[in-house]
């Protein structure tokens, strides 16, 4: 067989028949289900008299909607405020009950944001198909699986036929090599690449991450990478399996176990790209010119490193491109030629799919200890993504060092990321946010979204504007 | 989805152009975690002479006695004549799924929006174009006479009308096979179950620990 990459390694395993028109039937390993894109997948099983293929594929949690402060949590779903985000919350348990679906309730310590909760349960693992309703599913990526997010219309597909119809992407080489400067985080060097390549370069394309720094890196920093590559257009980003992959999927709850563990690695050592294999685009970044980053506009492609300062529309020879930076100027309040470091913050927002594990919250608390949250910062909250992440936080004390610094501690959920619940940006608000979309509007009507790492967030957060943790 | 094979039926009026998604069923509706109950809200602003919202018991609501649907004569439609570009704005599926639910089965009009054309088929409502001028025939002889019916047959690919005139219409092959048989894209793939049973069979040998329960 010819040289093959990771992604048609794992395309080539679950392909269950492959049609004329060039489609084929993919076989799905693992289904994540949340509360806002299922009711309607449910119904319509119903409707049609089906039963889910493989109930024991299926996890549930949810996330987008769930409360973050302990007062309305408290009372689980009943405490709900929102009556709309109540019955989502509720029509998810009750399809879950009466379907035997295993789903981590509310107030479930398992529960928390669908892309955190698969990994470190186990219930994803590499090798695997994985989908579900929600775009940021790229996320699982990072343990060499092939994982992708899908509508409505397909969460009903998959769980009634266990499959999905595809056509194959496009294989893509974001190639990283090098060493990070201190203070450089994962979430640095995925905003770098959607930088380089826009928010439409990986459209088509299924995004390997390769390169010494993707080697180097701890898993969860490789779970922040994936997350975002559906910023980058593509669908599906990933990581080949090695010895940190092992290592973090070993013993994790639904993980195999005794002999098959060991079968399960002999599978899983496949899953790498063969040294020849052809991949349609290749990026190359240099790890060395990564700066901490931050996003300055309404896309994830408009950053630039903590040193930057805002682009100048009257120096922009294109007249589209010209456009697109007077209106996001316009929409973020902030005028051409300004310093990054002199955008003042309101608020400040550590949480999301893309940094909420434990790593996470340790760099914002060490960032943070023995220091004061600006006068000038309103609030700034810590969004823990599980019940799991958030008790090994508070096992090492780091609830704590938020909450004498004056951050809010909260309950695991989406909250801020997408202000589906009450957390929300006010109008005109600047947020140092560690979340992944700054699109118009996603925290809060008028909201002024910075995308930027838990560390740049919680230094942030003390200044009351941004700095370079670098030297701070 | 319902299979679509042959239909006699009463005939409505829609008697405007670019009708779009949000006039077939307000934005309103679609915080609702249901694919069902869109039926009593279809165009729902023409209908009532109240502002809907989601929650209310229409059945207490006030209706227009000027919108043609709420007359005596056109009770019980499955069959809508609309005029150009039906079904433009918002990809929203909700649209035919109201339709669909209040009784109509088909929908003709001289053109569609691409979107909920296609919406139509996943649901099993056929839309079916005619030519304008034949449209507009349509709709005199059906002012003229209460009870106007026309007979739709998909295998035929034809209209019939009461006065024994016939028109024929187009529809694409793939689409005509999947309604005349009620196969939606579910209902496709798992004609392939064997395949997909015989391909979870040699994984289980495989790859055993992807079948694990998780609790
Ligand atoms: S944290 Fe944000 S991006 Fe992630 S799943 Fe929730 S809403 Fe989506």
């Amino acid at each position: 067989m010819s040289a093959r990459t990771l992604y048609d390694k794992l395309w080539d395993e679950h392909v269950v028949s492959q049609r004329d028109d060039g489609s084929a039937l993919i076989y799905i390993d693992r289904h994540i289900v949340h509360e806002v894109t299922s009711p309607q997948a449910f119904e319509g099983l119903r409707l049609a008299g089906r039963k889910p293929w493989r109930v024991d594929s299926v996890l549930a949690t949810p996330d987008h909607n769930v409360p973050t402060t302990s007062n309305e949590r408290r009372s689980g779903v009943e405490g709900i405020e929102d009556p709309i985000s109540k019955i989502q919350v509720k029509t998810l348990d009750e399809n879950c009950d009466e379907l035997g679906i295993v789903e981590f309730k509310i107030n479930d310590q398992r529960q928390g944001i669908v892309h955190v909760v698969g990994p470190e349960t186990g219930a994803c693992l590499p090798g695997m198909t994985i989908v579900c309703g929600d775009s940021h599913t790229s996320t699982n990526g990072a343990l060499g699986a092939l994982s992708f997010g899908i509508g409505t219309s397909e969460v009903e597909h998959v769980l009634a036929t266990q499959c999905i119809v595809a056509k194959k992407m496009k294989n893509m080489l974001v190639q990283v090599d090098g060493e990070l400067a201190e203070g450089v985080t994962p979430k640095d060097v995925v905003l770098a690449i959607i930088g380089e390549i826009g928010t439409a370069g990986g459209t088509g394309f299924a995004i390997e991450f390769g390169g010494s720094v993707f080697r180097a890196m701890s898993m969860e920093g490789r779970l922040t990478v994936c997350n975002m590559a559906i910023e980058a257009g593509a669908r599906a980003g990933m990581v080949a399996v090695d010895q940190i992959t092992l290592d973090y999927v070993k013993d994790k709850p639904f993980a195999p176990k005794g002999e098959q563990w060991q079968q399960a690695v002999d599978h899983w050592r496949q899953f790498t790209s063969d040294e020849d294999a052809h991949f349609d685009r290749v990026v190359t970044l240099n790890a060395a010119d990564i700066e901490p980053q931050v996003s300055w506009g309404t896309s994830p492609e408009m950053v630039l490193p903590i040193t930057g300062n805002v682009p100048d529309p009257t120096r922009e020879a294109d007249p589209v491109k010209k456009q697109g930076i007077e209106r996001a100027l316009f929409y973020m309040g902030l005028s051409a030629g300004q310093a990054i470091q002199d955008i003042a913050l309101d608020r400040v927002f550590i949480g999301s799919c893309t940094n909420s594990r434990i790593e996470d919250i340790r760099a914002a608390a060490a960032v943070i200890k023995g220091r004061k949250k600006s006068e000038s910062v309103k609030e700034a909250i810590v969004v823990p993504g599980s019940g799991a992440v958030k008790a090994q936080a508070e096992s090492e004390g780091l609830d704590k060092v938020f909450t004498e610094a004056g951050f809010e501690w909260r309950e695991p959920g989406c909250s801020m990321c997408l202000a589906m619940n009450a957390d929300k940006l006010g109008e005109g608000e600047h947020c140092a946010s560690t979340s992944n979309r700054n699109f118009e509007g996603r925290q809060g009507y008028g909201g002024r979204t910075h995308l930027v790492s838990p560390a740049m967030a919680a230094a942030a957060a003390i200044a009351g504007k941004f700095v370079d943790v670098r030297k701070f | 989805m319902r299979k679509f094979t042959q239909l006699t039926g009463l005939v409505a009026p829609m008697d405007r152009a670019n009708v779009d998604t949000d006039l077939i069923i307000p934005k309103q509706f679609l915080k609702s975690i249901k694919r069902t109950g869109f039926g009593a809200n279809l165009f729902d602003e023409l209908r009532y002479l109240d502002k809907g919202e989601p929650g209310m018991d229409n059945s207490n609501r006030p209706l227009n006695p000027e919108f043609a649907l709420n007359r005596p004569r056109y009770q019980g439609a499955s069959v809508l004549l609309a005029r150009e570009n039906f079904g433009c704005g918002s990809s929203r599926e909700h649209a035919p799924w109201a339709l669909e639910e209040y009784g109509f089965r088909s929908i003709i009009a001289p053109s569609f929006a691409d979107i909920f054309f296609n919406n139509c088929f996943k649901n099993g409502v056929l839309p079916i174009v005619l030519s304008e001028q034949v449209v507009s025939r349509l709709f005199d002889e059906m002012y003229s006479e209460e009870g106007y019916q026309l007979t739709i047959d998909l295998q035929q690919q034809q209209v019939k009308t009461p006065y024994g005139d016939t028109f024929e219409f187009e529809v694409d092959a793939f689409r005509k096979h999947c309604l005349l048989n009620g196969f939606d894209d579910i209902s496709l793939t798992l004609q392939d179950e064997d395949k997909i049973k015989a391909y979870e069979e040699k994984r289980k040998q495989t790859s055993p620990w992807l079948f694990n329960a998780i609790s």
